[in-house]
C-alpha cells in the first residue's frame, strides 16, 4: 500500500456521505439563510437585499407567534402522553407474554400505515358535523365539539394522530433498551425485597436514561416540524390551518408563505428561526432529561 | 436574473441523475430533426387525440405533453420555474383562479398578438379575452374552456317547502340575490334540518365576481375597505348564515361530500363542471332529485376554465403559439369538449350542434350544453383582478366566511378579512 493511498483512501471512503450531506443538507441550509436576507418573491426578476428585515417582520407577525404556540401546544399534547404510554407499553411487552412477537409487531402496525391515509381517516373521524368521534361523544351525552373551529379541540385531534402513529414505535425502542438491562440488578433488588413498582422506578427508568434522551430529542425534532397532519386535517382547507389558523403550525405557515404567498425570503426566515428553536428546545430537553432521570 | 447560475447548477446535478427535466426550451430538436413542443396541462384538457392530428398535419413537429393530475401542483411548478428562469414547457396551461398571479408576471410571457398567428376577431367570449389582456393591451393567453354558472337545486326539497320546483318556475326565485335569499328564508322555515346553500364562501364568491370593481381597482390599489359593495355582499351573506341558510360545509371537504349524500342543502351555485361533482357526491340514490336551471341571481358568472400561454422561456415561441392557437380554435375545442367535457370559451363552439344537444342523464336529461351556453352569454364583463386577487379569495375571504359559520362574530371576522387582505397584497 502506497503512502498516498493510506493517507487519502480513508477520506475517500467516508466522502460519499459528506459530499451528499454538503449537497442536500448543508448547501440548502446555508442558501436558505442567504435567501432570507432578500425580499425574494417567486418569479421576481431582481430580488432586493433587505438585510434582517424579514426577521424583524417575523417577530412582529401575530400569525407567526400563533403558529409557534400551536406547534408547542400540539407538541406537548403529543410527545408527553406518547412517551409516558410508550414506557408503560414497553414494560408490559417486557413481561412474560404468550405470542410475544405478535404483540410486539402489533404495536408497530400504526407506524407501517401511510401517514397521508392515516391523516385523512382521522380527519374524517374528527369531522365536526358527521364525524364518528362526535357521534360517540353524543351517545355518552357530551355535546358535539367542532374539532376544526376550536383551537384546543383541533390540537387534541392532531395530537391523537401523532400519538397513534408514534407510540408503538417508541415503545419498541424503549423495549429494546429494557431488555439490555442486566437481569442480576433486578435479582439483587428482589433479594432486597423491592416491590415491582420500586424496581421500575429505581432500576428500569434510570437505566433507560440514554434511550429516553434519544426518544425525547427525536420526538422534539419531529414534533416541532409537524406538517402533514395539520396540512391534511381538512384537505380542502388549503394551508391556513383552520379558518383562523387554529391549528396552523410553523412549518405549515412556512409552506403557506413560500408556496401560496410565493414569498421565499420570508419563508426562509421562518425556516431559520424554526431551526434555531428546534436546536434550543432539543438541547433543553437533553439537559432536563439528563438531570431529571438519575 | 442574478441567481440563475444556482438553478442551472441544481438543474445540471438533477438532470445528470434523473431525466432531462430542465431547460426544455433549449435543446428542443429531436434526433430526427423535428421541433419538439412541450405542453404542460393539468386535470383533463382533452387534447390527446388532437396532438396526433396536429402532428399528422405538421410532420416537422413532435408534441410532448406533461400532464399533472391537479391544478395546484401544476401552478406551483409554473411559478417556481418562472422564478428559476428555466424549465417551463413551451405552452403552459393557466387556470382562471391563478390568472391574477400570472398577470402580475405578464412580462415573463409572450404577447400572443405579437408572436401568434392572425386570429379572427371575436373567437372567444369578450370577457374571457378581457381577463387575460394586460393594461397595455398584451394578450397573455388563448382561452380554452370556461365554467359558466347556473343554479342547481333539489326538486324534492323545493316541493317539500312549497316552492315551485320546475326549471321554469324556479327562475323567479333565482332572479336576483334578494329573491334568492328571500326564498332561502322561506325554505329554512319550512324544511327543518336542511339548509338553503352549502357554504357561505360558495355564494359570496359568485356575488363578488359580479361586482364591477373587486378587491383591487384598475391601478392595482387594494380597495377592500373602501369598496362598499364588498362589505354589502359580506353583510348579506353573513346575515343569511345567521338565519340558518348555510349548511356550514366547506366546499370539497369530506363533510361537504357527506352533505350532498344526506341532502343537507337545497341549492348549489353550479358551474358547468359541477354537474359531475354533484353526480359523484350525491350518488345514484339521489338521482333525479337534483335539477339545474338556466338562471343565476343577477345575471351570470364564471368559475373555472383555463388558458394556454407561451412563456418567454420557450425557444420555439412562434411554433408554440401556432399550436396553442390551433388547439383553442372552436373546431378543436368542440372535440376536447366531446372527449373530456371541457366547456368551450369560443363563441362559435357555443352554437355547435354537438354542444347544444348534449344532455345530462343524472339531472333528468336536461340539455346541459345548451343551458350553459345560454349562461355563458349572460356574463357581461370580466372583473379586473389585481396581483393577489386569487390569494385573497382563497386564503383570506373564504376562511373568514367559514369562521363566521363556525360561530365567529361577523364584524370581527370582517376586520380579520380586511387585515388579511392587506397582508396578502403587501
Amino acid at each position: 500500500m502506497s503512502n498516498v493511498d493510506a493517507k487519502i483512501s480513508p477520506y475517500l471512503f467516508v466522502a460519499p456521505f459528506f459530499v451528499l450531506f454538503a449537497a442536500v443538507g448543508l448547501f440548502p441550509l446555508l442558501y436558505t439563510a442567504y435567501v432570507s436576507l432578500f425580499d425574494w418573491e417567486v418569479g421576481a426578476d431582481e430580488p432586493g437585499f433587505i438585510g434582517l428585515e424579514n426577521y424583524r417582520t417575523l417577530f412582529e407577525d401575530d400569525q407567526f407567534w400563533n403558529a409557534l404556540f400551536n406547534t408547542f401546544s400540539i407538541f406537548v399534547l403529543s410527545s408527553v402522553p406518547q412517551i409516558v404510554i410508550a414506557v408503560v407499553i414497553a414494560a408490559l411487552l417486557n413481561a412474560n407474554l404468550r405470542a410475544r412477537t405478535g404483540w410486539r409487531m402489533g404495536v408497530l402496525l400504526p407506524y407501517v400505515a401511510s401517514l397521508v391515509a392515516l391523516t385523512i381517516i382521522f380527519g374524517n373521524l374528527f369531522g365536526p358535523q358527521y364525524g364518528l368521534v362526535n357521534d360517540v361523544l353524543g351517545i355518552i351525552g357530551i355535546d358535539p365539539i367542532d374539532w376544526q373551529a376550536s383551537t384546543f379541540g383541533s390540537h387534541v385531534a392532531i395530537a391523537s394522530m401523532v400519538n397513534w402513529r408514534w407510540t408503538g414505535y417508541n415503545a419498541l425502542i424503549i423495549l429494546a433498551a429494557m431488555q439490555a438491562i442486566p437481569r442480576d440488578v433486578y435479582e439483587a433488588a428482589l433479594v432486597d425485597g423491592a416491590s415491582a413498582l420500586r424496581r421500575f422506578f429505581s432500576i428500569t427508568l434510570p437505566m433507560l436514561k440514554p434511550t429516553l434522551i434519544f426518544v425525547i430529542v427525536t420526538s422534539t425534532i419531529g414534533g416541532l416540524q409537524i406538517f402533514t397532519e395539520p396540512k391534511l386535517f381538512e384537505p380542502s382547507g388549503g394551508s391556513g390551518g383552520g379558518t383562523e389558523h387554529q391549528y396552523q403550525t410553523v412549518v405549515l405557515y412556512l409552506y403557506q408563505s413560500a408556496f401560496q404567498g410565493l414569498d421565499l425570503g420570508y419563508a426562509s426566515a421562518i425556516a431559520w428561526v424554526l431551526f434555531l428553536i428546534v436546536i434550543a428546545v432539543a438541547g433543553l430537553n437533553f439537559f432536563i432529561t439528563r438531570r431529571a432521570v438519575r | 436574473m442574478r441567481h440563475r447560475w444556482i438553478s442551472v447548477l441544481i438543474c445540471a446535478a438533477v438532470s445528470a441523475a434523473a431525466t432531462t427535466a430542465c431547460g426544455t426550451g433549449g435543446a428542443s430538436q429531436t434526433a430526427d430533426g423535428k421541433t419538439e413542443l412541450t405542453i404542460a396541462t393539468f386535470n383533463e384538457f382533452g387534447y390527446e387525440e388532437l396532438f396526433a392530428e396536429y402532428e399528422a398535419a405538421h410532420p416537422d413537429v413532435k408534441i410532448t405533453q406533461r400532464k399533472t393530475g391537479q391544478g395546484q401542483p401544476h401552478h406551483q411548478n409554473l411559478f417556481t420555474k418562472l422564478g428559476a428562469g428555466s424549465g417551463l414547457a413551451d405552452i403552459e396551461g393557466v387556470e382562471e383562479g391563478y390568472l391574477s398571479q400570472v398577470m402580475s408576471k405578464a412580462s415573463q410571457f409572450n404577447d400572443l398578438k405579437e408572436i401568434g398567428p392572425k386570429i379572427e376577431d371575436g373567437r372567444w367570449l369578450d370577457w374571457k379575452t378581457q381577463a387575460v389582456t394586460t393594461k397595455d393591451g398584451k394578450l397573455i393567453g388563448y382561452g380554452t374552456d370556461i365554467g359558466p354558472l347556473a343554479m342547481c337545486y333539489r326538486k324534492d326539497l323545493f316541493e317539500q317547502a312549497g316552492l315551485p320546483s320546475d326549471p321554469e318556475g324556479v327562475k323567479a326565485l333565482f332572479a336576483t340575490w334578494d329573491s334568492y335569499f328571500a326564498a332561502g328564508d322561506q325554505f329554512v322555515a319550512k324544511v327543518p334540518g336542511v339548509a338553503w346553500f352549502d357554504s357561505a364562501a360558495q355564494v359570496y364568491n359568485a356575488m363578488h365576481n359580479q361586482l364591477e370593481t373587486g378587491y383591487y381597482d384598475k391601478s392595482d390599489k387594494l380597495v377592500v375597505d373602501t369598496n362598499s359593495a364588498i362589505k354589502a355582499n359580506w353583510t348579506t351573506v353573513t346575515s343569511a348564515v345567521a338565519k340558518g341558510q348555510s349548511a356550514r360545509l366547506g366546499a370539497f371537504s369530506n363533510e361537504w361530500n357527506t352533505g350532498f349524500k344526506l341532502g343537507k342543502f337545497a341549492t348549489k351555485t353550479c358551474p358547468s363542471w359541477m354537474l359531475g361533482v354533484v353526480e359523484t357526491q350525491a350518488g345514484p340514490e339521489n338521482k333525479d332529485k337534483w335539477a339545474v336551471t338556466d338562471a343565476f341571481p343577477n345575471g351570470g358568472g364564471n368559475w373555472g376554465g383555463s388558458y394556454l400561454s407561451v412563456p418567454k422561456q420557450s425557444k420555439n415561441a412562434k411554433k408554440a403559439a401556432e399550436l396553442a392557437a390551433w388547439l383553442t380554435a372552436p373546431e378543436q375545442q368542440i372535440k376536447a369538449f366531446k372527449a373530456k367535457g371541457t366547456f368551450p370559451s369560443q363563441v362559435k363552439a357555443l352554437d355547435a350542434p354537438e354542444l347544444l344537444e348534449q344532455t345530462n342523464a343524472y339531472f333528468g336529461n336536461v340539455k346541459a350544453g345548451a343551458l350553459f351556453a345560454t349562461q355563458a352569454k349572460k356574463i357581461k364583463a370580466a372583473q379586473y383582478k389585481g396581483p393577489a386577487d386569487g390569494q385573497i379569495q382563497e386564503t383570506v375571504f373564504s376562511p373568514a366566511l367559514q369562521s363566521v359559520e363556525q360561530g365567529k362574530n361577523a364584524d370581527e371576522a370582517w376586520a380579520t378579512a380586511v387585515e388579511g387582505a392587506k397582508k396578502a397584497a403587501k
